[in-house]
């Protein structure tokens, strides 16, 4: 069997890996943007100086020869299901038992006048790199537009390479329709302590052309005129799915994908950010743009075609950010706006770069999330106490078990104690050590210990 | 598109800061002394030719630490790492390298060159320069290894704070290196120096065979015996060492416990050569050369220290058809001066930091293969939240390619690792633990799993 492959990002290549993993099925994995499989989330770091390209590629080059993954390169313009090929730019084609779109997300752009100059873009693709490298030198100023993950880590960037940033930001704090308040809040002092001018509540009018066809500045929704020599739009992505329209797949925003990741039609499936799930499961949305979601899909679609089919299950959610020096994780459901039968247990280190936040049912106690700025917790661990509906009283006598921040690191699980034992009236203490051997006795990894 | 997509680093602020180039020119002050002094041959016979380099070298070094880090909100330091050319393998790195290797080759080889006199008679240059600290110290003039000495551990105490400052957000490595720069300062500088003025033997007792190659030669255990008590104590105190110290200590921490908190080479490989971590190999051929070249390397010093004691004990001059004299001087040659000194720190700009530790250190094998045979530490992987980004791998100055097992959600147990914990530190997702577990053995590292889906589900891969 021939299975193809239509993008080599993380959803792609993992779909390609787990192929081979489970079976002998021919695979060939197109691409037109880069000829290795990379991090993409990695690319802000080669901007930085901190990387080399080479470092954000996934395996080294010699993996997909041995483990017979085909990389073609090419522009695939056409899907002609009828005949089960694909068409190229060039004009060439090629045939498919099993097809895979997995062809990620492209930048968004809203109809703004001179969206489309010389010195506006996106950072999606590596060729937004190549080109924000490129325009880097002649840039005084840059104007970064849309207050999300992709917008932070552009101001990141200029900012390791000392190009001030003006950061337009729609809403009243950074990101706020994903953190609560007070990691919001924590956020945007992060971005001005790094000098960078952050606007909230603004939001972008009119992008202004030089005589060259270049970009000279912006007017904001307030009036003011902001010369900038490079405009990033980063207002969310959309599924990359132009050339799919013709095709017949069923298509809304994304490509229409069942529980299996099938398409509506016969051996053509869909992963990664372009696809969206028909009915998703609770609590999920249709298009998930992540990482980890495209991971996952790869793996899903892997054993639905080689095996068996299997419901693509994602389990509880999680994600992962680093704003500036400030980390990010968070497990099972935090809200911006906790639903009333929730509430919300919080604490905040007096250097402002680092929470804790758990979220519980007022009823029955039982955790829903966690929410962590600048300390790390243990995957495993807080998943299995959100699936196991642990509540929050003997999460907090157990906290340690998730703490994973280095050794030597101050723990703050006392304090969130202390916090909670405030507002509960109540005398909880901390009960277990900071001990590897107990987390994977909780996580029943083994059997006994000697 | 090219896969070999290249930064131009082009940028207005890339240049050195007014306070960096002011204190840089402090320490270059510094360094034009000892070589004014070396090449006039030590002209004036004044001490505080030596203090003012010293002095100079000490305000300049730590007025650029703050100069350069102090003024930025505290976090992980890598910006334009891969863009400055002394930190790239650019100009300055080639200049550094051929000045570092060429060092070496004066102070193993041509020490008359530097100063060292010879025959009884009297030092000149930069040798003579240091007679009044080895006075000061142990009553004796000075020799090219007391400025070895010397220098080494001025630069680890300077680079080790420099280190500090700039990880002062991560408590791992700060207590780390502040034992680094102990075990340099106080075991391997000081305490010997103070020994000798007591007319005991040189020792320095964190040095342990068989790092420590010439420890079981017949002229070293001579000295030992011939100085009673004290002697034995240090005979016994290397053996147990090795036997005893090592392995247990091992099982317990790994051979982080040596090689990132205690060792001289590893001292001076993190504090000095930490702009140059990243320049190591993350290949897998770079990982098979390693396993042959540091291997072959404790079968050497292994049958080198066999053969001189069958010597010593038996009379023979011979093991088998190796003559014990001409092993242990090749043993001397090739791997104590060449592959430890001139390459393993001469190297450090150009291959990264870690040259010898990974490639040639007999004591990085010998406890590496307790490490992954028998020992509590690993690296435990978070979960699912890895995004191969690849500054784990890149930052590991062991060359270990730790993405390949992050992003598959596998702990990581590797023979070489040293514990440095940077990996963990220059994870932007909080991916990577250093742990010591109470389980060891089969239960160290998570066997390769699915990233989420149960492995019940699904079945092992």
């Amino acid at each position: 069997m021939k299975i193809v492959i239509i993008g080599n990002g993380i959803a792609g290549t993992n779909a390609a890996r787990y192929i081979r993993k489970y079976s002998e099925h021919e695979i060939i994995m197109i691409s037109n943007e880069s000829d290795f499989p990379f991090s993409r989330t990695a690319l802000m770091y080669v901007y930085m100086g901190h990387l080399k390209f080479d470092h954000t590629k996934l395996y080294e080059d010699w993996f997909w020869e041995k483990n017979r993954i085909q990389r073609k390169k090419g522009w695939v313009s056409k899907i002609d299901p009828g005949k089960k090929n694909i068409h190229f730019s060039d004009n060439s084609s090629l045939e498919y038992d099993k097809l895979i779109i997995a062809t990620g997300s492209k930048s968004n752009k809203f109809g703004w006048p001179g969206q489309d100059l010389n010195g506006v873009q996106g950072l999606y693709h590596l060729q937004d790199l190549e080109s924000m490298d490129a325009l880097s030198k002649d840039i005084k100023r840059a104007v970064i537009v849309g207050g999300g993950l992709i917008g932070i880590e552009m101001a990141e960037m200029f900012h390791s390479r000392h190009i001030p940033v003006t950061f337009l930001v729609r809403e009243n704090s950074f990101w706020d329709n994903i953190l609560p308040l007070d990691e919001s809040e924590m956020v945007n002092k992060e971005i001005i302590e790094h000098g960078i001018d952050l606007r909230l509540n603004e939001e972008l009018k009119e992008i202004h052309a030089s005589g060259s066809g270049k970009v000279k500045g912006i007017t904001t929704n307030k009036g003011e005129y902001i010369e900038a020599q490079f405009v990033g739009l980063t207002v969310g992505v959309s599924p990359n799915i132009d050339f799919i329209k013709e095709s017949g797949i069923e298509i809304k925003k994304g490509i229409l994908v069942n529980q299996f990741l099938a398409t509506s039609i016969q051996d053509i499936y869909a992963i990664g950010d372009c696809a969206e799930i028909i009915t998703p499961l609770p609590g999920r949305k249709p298009i998930e743009a992540i990482w980890y979601t495209g991971r996952m899909m790869g793996q899903t679609v892997a054993h639905t075609i080689c095996k068996s089919p299997l419901p693509y299950n994602p389990g509880t959610w999680f994600n992962s950010a680093k704003f500036f020096n400030i980390e990010y994780q968070v497990y099972g459901d935090i809200s911006a706006k906790a639903a009333d039968s929730i509430s919300s247990l919080y604490w905040e280190h007096s250097d402002a770069k680092k929470s804790i936040r758990i979220n519980y049912h007022k009823e029955e106690k039982q955790v829903t999330g966690f929410n962590l700025m600048g300390i790390r917790y243990r995957h495993e661990v807080c998943e299995k106490w959100i699936q196991s509906k642990a509540t929050i009283e003997s999460v907090l006598q157990n906290l340690s078990l998730a703490n994973f921040d280095p050794e030597f690191f101050d723990e703050y699980e006392q304090d969130l104690i202390a916090a909670y034992n405030k507002i509960s009236g109540k005398k909880i203490h901390l009960q277990t050590k900071r001990k590897l051997d107990l987390v994977t006795r909780f996580l029943n990894k083994v059997k006994s210990i000697a | 598109m090219s896969s070999t997509i290249s930064m131009s680093p082009a940028y207005q602020g890339h240049s050195l800061t007014l306070q960096q180039k002011l204190s840089g020119s402090l320490v270059g002050i510094a360094l034009l002394i000892l070589l004014v002094y070396w090449i006039t041959n030590g002209v004036t016979n004044n001490a505080i030719w030596l203090w003012t380099s010293i002095g100079l070298s000490v305000i300049g070094s730590i007025w650029y630490t703050i100069s350069t880090y102090g003024d930025k909100p505290i976090g992980i330091k890598n910006d334009a790492n891969w863009f400055s050319a002394l930190t790239s393998r650019g100009i300055g790195a080639w200049i550094l390298g051929i000045f570092l290797t060429g060092f070496y080759v004066l102070l193993y080889w041509y020490p008359s060159m530097l100063g060292q006199g010879e025959n009884g008679a009297a030092n000149t240059g930069l040798v003579k320069l240091f007679d009044p600290l080895s006075l000061a110290l142990k009553g004796a003039v000075a020799s090219q290894w007391f400025v070895y000495g010397t220098l080494y551990t001025l630069i680890i105490i300077l680079m080790g704070i420099k280190f500090i400052y700039k990880y002062r957000h991560n408590r791992y490595q700060v207590v780390r290196t502040i034992s680094v720069i102990f075990f340099q300062t106080a075991i391997a500088f000081i305490l010997p120096e103070i020994m000798q003025s007591l007319n005991q033997p040189y020792n320095d007792f964190k040095n342990i065979w068989p790092l420590n190659y010439y420890f079981f030669f017949d002229y070293h255990i001579d000295e030992l015996i011939k100085n009673g008590v004290f002697g034995y104590f240090i005979l016994f105190w290397g053996i147990l060492s090795f036997l005893v110290i090592a392995p247990v200590l091992t099982y317990f921490f790994g051979k982080r416990w040596y090689c990132s908190w205690v060792c001289g080479c590893g001292g001076l490989a993190e504090t000095a050569g930490d702009p140059f971590r990243h320049l190591s190999d993350k290949s897998l051929k770079a990982w098979k050369i390693e396993r042959w070249l540091i291997y072959s390397v404790l079968a050497f010093v292994t049958i080198m220290t066999i053969a001189v004691l069958v010597t010593r004990f038996t009379g023979f001059a011979n093991l088998f058809i190796f003559s014990s004299y001409d092993l242990s001087k090749w043993y001397g040659f090739f791997i104590g001066a060449i592959f430890s000194g001139v390459v393993g720190v001469g190297f450090y700009p150009i291959m990264g930091s870690r040259v010898w530790c990974r490639f040639g250190c007999p004591m990085a094998a010998y406890l590496g293969i307790w490490q992954k045979k028998k020992s509590k530490f690993r690296i435990t992987t978070n979960g699912g939240q890895c995004i191969s980004c690849g500054n784990c791998s890149t930052y590991c100055e062991m060359g270990i390619d730790v993405k390949a097992y992050a992003q598959q959600g596998q702990d990581i147990v590797r023979a070489s690792c040293v514990g440095c914990g940077i990996c963990s530190a220059v994870c932007p997702r909080g991916v990577l633990r250093l742990e010591n577990g109470s389980v060891d053995m089969d239960m160290r590292a998570e066997a390769k799993r699915v990233i989420h889906i149960k492995e019940s589900e699904i079945g092992i891969l």
